[in-house]
């Protein structure tokens, strides 16, 4: 049978415009805080919030160390107004295609800049799965720090269409979650901790949830797909979800408050 | 690493569909390259197109898949007994029980090319193309999931043109896991506007065949493949995958590392997962794209890291390169090189860069293939690195 997927979340970033950072989301997702007044956020190339950093552990900042982390990027569409220029273009003026759109276009952008900009050379990926892209990224997080004994960055996102292409690959605004998922047992203190394994059974067909206070203050973003995950890490007890995988095969994850628990 | 079963195996390239195509064309010297009749528009250069593609008997029930990649996909599948391979893995483990991990750079995003080129008079796609499954890089792994009838974890990996080389590396940890029992890997990437006109304005395509390592090599030739390899923990396999190595350059989005570190990482990996020195490797599949830097550095690094034994070549003379398929189809030639015995030359070239070591071969010759090895590089400095062995050595 399928082996225990387990590890503790050592860091947790998020990011939309109206809920810029991970203190900012949890403590209003918490209904702890109310919304940040003002205009949407501007996006900012860093992962992790500096109240973050300050309250890990020292060793959890050395497993923060960017460039000792092997990387799971998962988008579900990639860059979308990218694409979204290169069909234009191609369709017009194809002898004008932009060298840098063009290169920015794979897939594995966002995974190759974290790592040129980080200089982190471990290995690094990036994948999709239509509608079950955050799962199996997560599946293959998880998988990746078991298997080598490593603590991993995964990191899901989402950017909003532009053009026609909107159409057929609906997605707005901005929304990216990142995890640091650390296998290695429970000697350093975690608020959360991810018990998952596989299961050969197909997903539960999704009813729409009813929507949570806080569902008008992220966008209709194609990685929405994360918010189960999301909401469990802004509760205060254990919950589980199950997580589709393939037409077959899910994800059945619980979510451990291991804060609540007191130290192991 | 303990070693995987590869229990079926093919490829389909321009120099034809299956394994026996590309064994005959690789001892023949037969390049699939022909001058580019691709897009409206065409650029002076070779491509390594596919034939048939347009006229393939497309089954009505997989109509809302229908693209160029999906087609390219759905020949593969036919070829040297895959599907039957797959249809039994399931019989034996169940369908959820099978994970599908297929690589690909641009998917079918030739299906989303041609809806620009036929927006309504409103800017709408034309209602043929109103088909989501086909404008997602996961096009691919959706229809050959739905095809083969696979249930288990199903992802496409899009890392350029180590993609599907990586999904080696991600099926090994699924086994090795107990996740799932069989793994189908491989990868489909087809000729379309974006790869033509993009490595165009990266001023890399050749007007010419490309001529790998070649002093005067002008360039790269682009071309389409699909390939397909099912792994399992045993079984009867063609031969075994005893290693694989992943690293990233940490340099720049589309040139590599220029003293190539983080394929020599990846190579470093891959050799230490074997438990094998650079001397046990027989034959070596290079990158070897035929652009000065890729050729340069990776020269450099094999007349390095190598002895003067091993025979190393890029096979882009016979296919041209194959982006997001690239891997499995190089995986394929290390695969038939295991079992014919034959290491393939490099095809075109006439005058081997002076970077070149003694390990650089030309010529083709028979002789018998303990462990080959292949090596990708993509963009965003993204490399993966294969071994394949005839035995097991458990």
């Amino acid at each position: 049978m399928s082996t225990r997927l387990g590890a503790r979340i050592a860091g947790i970033g998020f990011w939309s415009p109206l809920l810029p950072g991970w203190p900012v989301a949890r403590d209003v997702l918490a209904g702890l805080a109310p919304p940040p007044a003002g205009p949407p956020a501007k996006a900012s190339a860093r992962l992790l919030a500096p109240t973050e950093r300050r309250r890990a552990p020292d060793t959890v900042a050395i497993a923060l160390d960017p460039r000792s982390l092997p990387s799971i990027f998962a988008s579900t569409h990639g860059d979308l107004p990218i694409n979204d220029y290169m069909c234009s273009t191609l369709a017009t003026t194809p002898a004008l295609c932009s060298p840098t759109k063009f290169h920015n276009s794979v897939h594995n952008a966002a995974a190759g800049y974290w790592t040129m900009g980080t200089g982190c050379m471990q290995p690094s990926t990036a994948l999709s799965a239509w509608h079950d892209t955050f799962a199996n990224g997560l599946l293959e997080a998880l998988v990746q720090a078991v298997a080598g004994m490593t603590p991993v960055l995964y990191v899901a996102y989402d950017v909003g269409a532009r053009g026609p292409l909107a159409a057929v690959s609906p997605s707005e605004g901005l929304l990216a979650m990142a995890l640091v998922l650390d296998p290695r047992g429970d000697a350093n203190p975690a608020d959360w901790r991810l018990d998952a394994s596989v299961e050969a059974l197909p997903a539960p067909s999704q009813s729409a949830p009813a929507p949570a206070p806080w569902d008008a203050l992220l966008p209709a973003n194609a990685m929405r797909q994360c918010l189960p995950l999301l909401a469990a890490l802004t509760g205060s007890g254990d919950s589980s979800m199950l997580l589709r995988l393939g037409s077959g095969s899910r994800l059945a994850v619980t979510v451990i408050n291991a804060a609540a628990q007191g130290p192991a | 690493m303990i070693p995987l079963a590869v229990t079926a195996f093919t490829a389909t390239s321009a120099v034809g569909n299956g394994n026996a195509a590309h064994a005959a064309a690789l001892r023949q010297g037969r390049s699939g390259l022909r001058r580019n009749d691709f897009t409206a528009q065409p650029l002076d250069t070779w491509i390594g197109r596919v034939a048939g593609l347009e006229a393939l008997d497309w089954p009505q029930a997989f109509a809302r898949h229908d693209c160029r990649n999906n087609r390219l996909a759905w020949l593969g599948l036919q070829q040297d007994g895959l599907r039957d391979a797959v249809e039994d893995a399931i019989r034996r483990h169940g369908a959820a029980r099978v994970a599908l991990v297929l690589g690909t750079s641009t998917s079918s995003i030739g299906a989303t090319e041609e809806a620009y080129a036929r927006l309504g008079v409103d800017g709408s796609f034309p209602p043929d193309l109103r088909r989501p499954e086909v404008h997602t890089p996961h096009s691919l792994g959706l229809f050959v999931a739905h095809a083969l009838g696979i249930a288990g974890p199903c992802v496409t990996v899009a890392t350029a043109c180590s993609s599907s080389a990586k999904v080696f590396a991600q099926a090994e940890r699924l086994l090795r896991l107990g996740i799932a029992d069989a793994a189908l890997v491989g990868g489909v990437d087809t000729l379309c506007g974006s790869v033509l006109f993009g490595f165009n304005s990266l001023e890399l395509v050749s007007r010419e065949p490309c001529r790998p390592f070649d002093v005067a090599r002008s360039g790269i030739s682009l071309g389409e493949a699909a390939g397909f390899a099912l792994l399992e923990r045993d079984g009867a396999a063609a031969a075994w995958l005893i290693g694989h190595g992943e690293s990233s350059d940490a340099h720049h989005m589309s040139s590599p590392h220029p003293q190539g570190l983080g394929a020599r990482l990846a190579i470093g990996d891959a050799l230490a997962r074997a438990g094998i020195a650079p001397g046990d490797v027989d034959y070596l599949n290079l990158h070897g794209t035929a652009s000065q830097k890729n050729d340069e550095v990776e020269a450099a690094l094999i007349a390095e890291l190598f002895p003067a034994t091993l025979a190393a070549s890029s096979t882009k003379g016979w296919t041209g390169h194959t982006l997001g398929a690239a891997g499995i189809l190089e995986a394929v030639i290390c695969l038939l090189a295991l079992r014919e015995g034959f290491r393939p030359g490099t095809l075109n070239t006439t005058t081997l860069d002076p970077q070149c070591g003694p390990q650089l071969r030309l010529q083709g010759e028979y002789t018998p293939v303990g462990i080959a090895m292949t090596q990708s590089f993509g963009f965003g400095g993204n490399n993966c690195v294969l071994v394949f062995a005839q035995g097991a050595r458990r």
